[in-house]
């Protein structure tokens, strides 16, 4: 039994206020949003703040929910497993997701991330532009816009790694702060 | 013309688009699972308006929170109502909330459609 006490000094210690780890739907997602949202609430956040963790929180959820790859276990069964965290400090929020990506889409992901760690205020707003204007919704109901609007709304760089599972799949890891002053 | 009349959900907004009573409203949250399914009736809806439409349509927008899939919805929504005579769009947005004000400024950016901007 010792491990519930060393997640819950983890979860302590990385500020961690809620951790979620599973199947990824969008009634998961309503849930762990309305977790969030009461917490905030019982902190008296302010509400462009909660606005902005709120509009993070939903845009890698539902990442989440339309693009992890279910990997398939050694006895051959599906995994749909994924995580979702939210921590908070006296100085930001931290909203992190990690979930399992096929590894051929492991560049374009890292390339577009890396597009948009390059660009300032302007630039993610032109791009922004560019995308709404250009794309098609996905066959997944994405837009292709999830990735610019968090580094828009959160105002900061987005954190990501990729590590290897096997050889057909990777763990990617996100992490977008948004600052609470 | 048949009257749509959603109400709103955690994940869905509310939406009512009432040609007779010259009501047009999309309002509250928007973060549907499949958003281009969502709006597809609404679409098609305008669409059918558009062949005989009141004199003047006033189409608000009272949006608390939108995902980025439905933004894209929103902006088709804007480009079938751009064919549409005195059409006007009215984006309304909580006082504090700069984020919904500049989605609004961002769509008047790319539609030919006049916008009038209100606080609440």
């Amino acid at each position: 039994m010792e491990y519930i006490f060393e997640l819950h000094k983890t979860m302590l210690s990385r500020h961690l206020i809620l951790v979620y780890e599973g199947e990824f739907t969008q009634e998961v997602t309503k849930s762990v949003l309305a977790m969030a949202e009461r917490n905030m609430d019982s902190f008296g956040e302010q509400s462009s703040i909660k606005r902005k963790v709120f509009n993070v929180m939903v845009e890698s959820l539902q990442n989440i929910v339309k693009h992890s790859d279910d990997v398939k276990s050694d006895d051959n069964k599906t995994l749909h497993s994924a995580i979702f965290m939210i921590g908070k400090s006296d100085t930001d929020y931290i909203i992190t997701s990690g979930n399992p990506v096929k590894n051929e889409k492991v560049a374009t992901i890292q390339q577009r991330l890396e597009k948009i760690n390059s660009l300032d205020k302007d630039g993610l707003k032109s791009l922004y532009r560019d995308i709404i204007t250009n794309a098609e919704i996905s066959d997944k109901g994405g837009a292709g816009l999830g990735f610019v609007d968090m580094a828009r709304k959160s105002g900061n760089q987005l954190e990501f790694s990729f590590k290897p599972i096997n050889q057909d799949y990777s763990f990617f890891s996100l992490k977008t702060s948004v600052s609470r002053s | 013309m048949e009257v749509i009349n959603l109400e709103g959900t955690e994940d869905t907004p509310k939406i009512l688009l009432d040609k007779d009573n010259g009501i047009f409203e999309i309002s509250g949250r928007s973060l549907p699972e499949d958003s281009a399914e969502f709006y597809q009736p609404v679409i098609d809806w305008i669409k059918e308006y558009a062949k005989s439409p009141n004199s003047s349509t006033s189409f608000e927008f009272k949006l608390e929170y939108f995902n980025t899939a439905s933004s894209k919805l929103i902006l088709d929504i804007l480009t079938s109502l751009e064919n549409i005579d005195s059409t006007q769009i009215m984006w309304y947005f909580q006082e504090d909330d700069e984020d919904m004000e500049e989605a609004g400024e961002e769509f008047s950016e790319l539609v030919e459609l006049p916008f009038e901007f209100h606080s609440y």
